[in-house]
C-alpha cells in the first residue's frame, strides 16, 4: 500500500558530528544514516568530516575509513570492492548505486549515504534482502531442461549466446528494484525489475525448455504488469543494464504467444 | 472485464492508440460545443459520420478509462476486498455512463 509519510519510528533525528582533525586541508563531509535496533531509538544522521586526501577515492573507501579510523560502530555490507558482488548497494545523494564503483570526486558538497530505500533495515546501512531473494528463487533461476542431457555440454550458437549479454551481467544488488515506485507500493506481489530481468534471462536462454511454464508464471497483473515503464530501474542500474527493456521484451513474448 | 493480465495490458494500449485519431474529431466537436450556437452543434452531430465518430470516441474513452482506473486502484489499494469493490464500482459507473450517452445521443437525433 502506498505510504506517503514516515512511520513514527522511522523519523530521522540529528546524530553525532565527528569533526575532522584540526589542520585538515581537504575536508569532505559525509552524512550517514544510522539505526541500531537494540537501542529502540529512532534512526539518526551522523556527520563525518573526513580528510579527503586520506580516505581513499571511492565512496566505499570513505565508509571503510570511517569504520576503521573514526567510528567502528558503523555497519555496512561490502565484499569485492569492484562492482561484481553487489553487496555494497546503497543510496547516495538520492540515487541507488554500488558505492565501490562511485568516486567521491563525482559528488560535490556533502555526500549523503542511506540504505537502499523501502526495505526493512537490519542495522545502519544494511537492508533486509530476504524477500528479494525469495522472489528471485520464485522464478527458478536455473536451467530447466527435460530432454536427455548430451554427452558433453549443451551448445549454443553465437547468436543464441549474444541474447544473454546485458542479462547475465546482473549482480542482484537490488538498486533497480528498490528505486521502483511500483516495487515500493507492491513489493509483496510485484517481482520488481531485478527479478524480472533475471526471469527474462532464462526465457531467452536457448538451452532452457520451460519457456511456456515461465511465461505462464509471469502472466499476472501483479508479478509483471505492475511495471508502468517508469524507467527508474534503467536509470539507476550501476552496471548500466536495462531491466525496463527486459520487462518490455517479456511483455512482447506474452503478447506474441497470445497471437498464436 | 478482461481476465488475462496480458490481454488487459494489450487492450489498454490498443484503445490508447485508437483514441489518437478519434480525438481529432472530438476536438472539433468540443470547439462547437463551446463556441457555436446550439442548433449548429446539433446539426453537425446529426450527420451520421460525425455521430458515429463521437459515439466511438466516447465508448473507447470510457473503456480505456475503466481499464486505466483499475490499474490505479490495483496500485494503491492494498485491501483485497476494497480493491475488488472499487473496481466493480468503476466498471459499473462507466457502463452506466456508456448507456446514458447512447440514450442521450439517440434522443438528440
Amino acid at each position: 500500500m502506498a505510504e506517503f509519510t514516515l512511520p513514527k519510528n522511522s523519523v530521522l533525528t540529528k546524530g553525532k558530528t565527528f569533526k575532522a582533525p584540526s589542520g585538515t586541508k581537504n575536508i569532505r563531509r559525509f552524512e550517514v544514516y544510522r539505526w541500531d535496533p537494540e537501542t529502540g531509538e529512532n534512526p539518526r544522521i551522523d556527520v563525518y568530516e573526513l580528510d579527503a586526501d586520506a580516505c581513499g577515492t571511492k565512496v566505499l573507501d570513505a565508509i571503510i575509513y570511517i569504520k576503521n579510523e573514526v567510528d567502528s560502530t558503523l555497519t555496512f555490507r561490502r565484499s569485492c570492492r569492484e562492482g561484481v558482488c553487489g553487496s555494497c548497494a546503497m543510496n547516495v545523494n538520492g540515487r541507488n548505486t554500488l558505492v565501490c564503483t562511485k568516486a567521491i570526486s563525482e559528488y560535490s558538497g556533502t555526500i549523503k549515504i542511506y540504505p537502499l530505500p523501502h526495505l526493512d533495515v537490519v542495522k545502519d546501512l544494511v537492508p533486509d534482502m530476504t524477500h528479494f531473494y525469495e522472489q528471485y528463487a520464485e522464478i527458478k533461476p536455473w536451467l530447466t531442461n527435460n530432454s536427455t542431457p548430451p554427452e558433453k555440454e549443451r551448445l549454443q550458437s553465437k547468436a543464441e549466446r549474444d541474447k544473454l549479454d546485458g542479462l547475465y551481467d546482473c549482480v542482484l544488488c537490488a538498486c533497480c528494484s528498490t528505486s521502483c515506485p511500483s516495487y515500493w507500493w507492491n513489493s509483496d506481489k510485484y517481482l520488481g525489475p531485478a527479478v524480472l530481468l533475471q526471469a527474462y534471462r532464462w526465457l531467452v536462454d536457448s538451452r532452457d525448455e520451460n519457456t511456456e511454464v515461465r511465461l505462464d508464471q509471469l502472466d499476472d497483473a501483479f508479478k509483471l504488469y505492475r511495471c508502468h515503464t517508469i524507467m527508474n530501474c534503467t536509470d539507476t542500474c550501476p552496471k548500466g543494464l536495462n531491466p525496463a527493456k527486459a520487462i518490455a521484451e517479456t511483455k512482447k513474448l506474452l503478447v506474441n504467444r497470445k497471437d498464436k | 472485464m478482461i481476465k488475462s493480465a496480458t490481454s488487459h495490458w494489450l487492450v489498454q494500449r490498443i484503445t490508447a492508440v485508437i483514441l489518437i485519431p478519434l480525438s481529432f474529431k472530438f476536438i472539433i466537436f468540443l470547439n462547437l460545443c463551446v463556441n457555436a450556437p446550439y442548433e449548429e452543434t446539433k446539426a453537425w452531430l446529426a450527420s451520421t459520420g460525425n455521430l458515429v465518430w463521437i459515439f466511438a470516441w466516447l465508448v473507447v474513452v470510457f473503456y480505456h478509462a475503466a481499464l486505466g482506473l483499475q490499474v490505479v486502484i490495483e496500485d494503491y489499494v492494498a485491501n483485497q476486498g476494497l480493491q475488488s469493490l472499487l473496481i466493480k464500482a468503476i466498471n459499473l459507473s462507466f457502463l452506466i455512463m456508456t448507456i446514458a450517452v447512447s440514450v442521450f445521443m439517440y434522443r438528440s437525433l
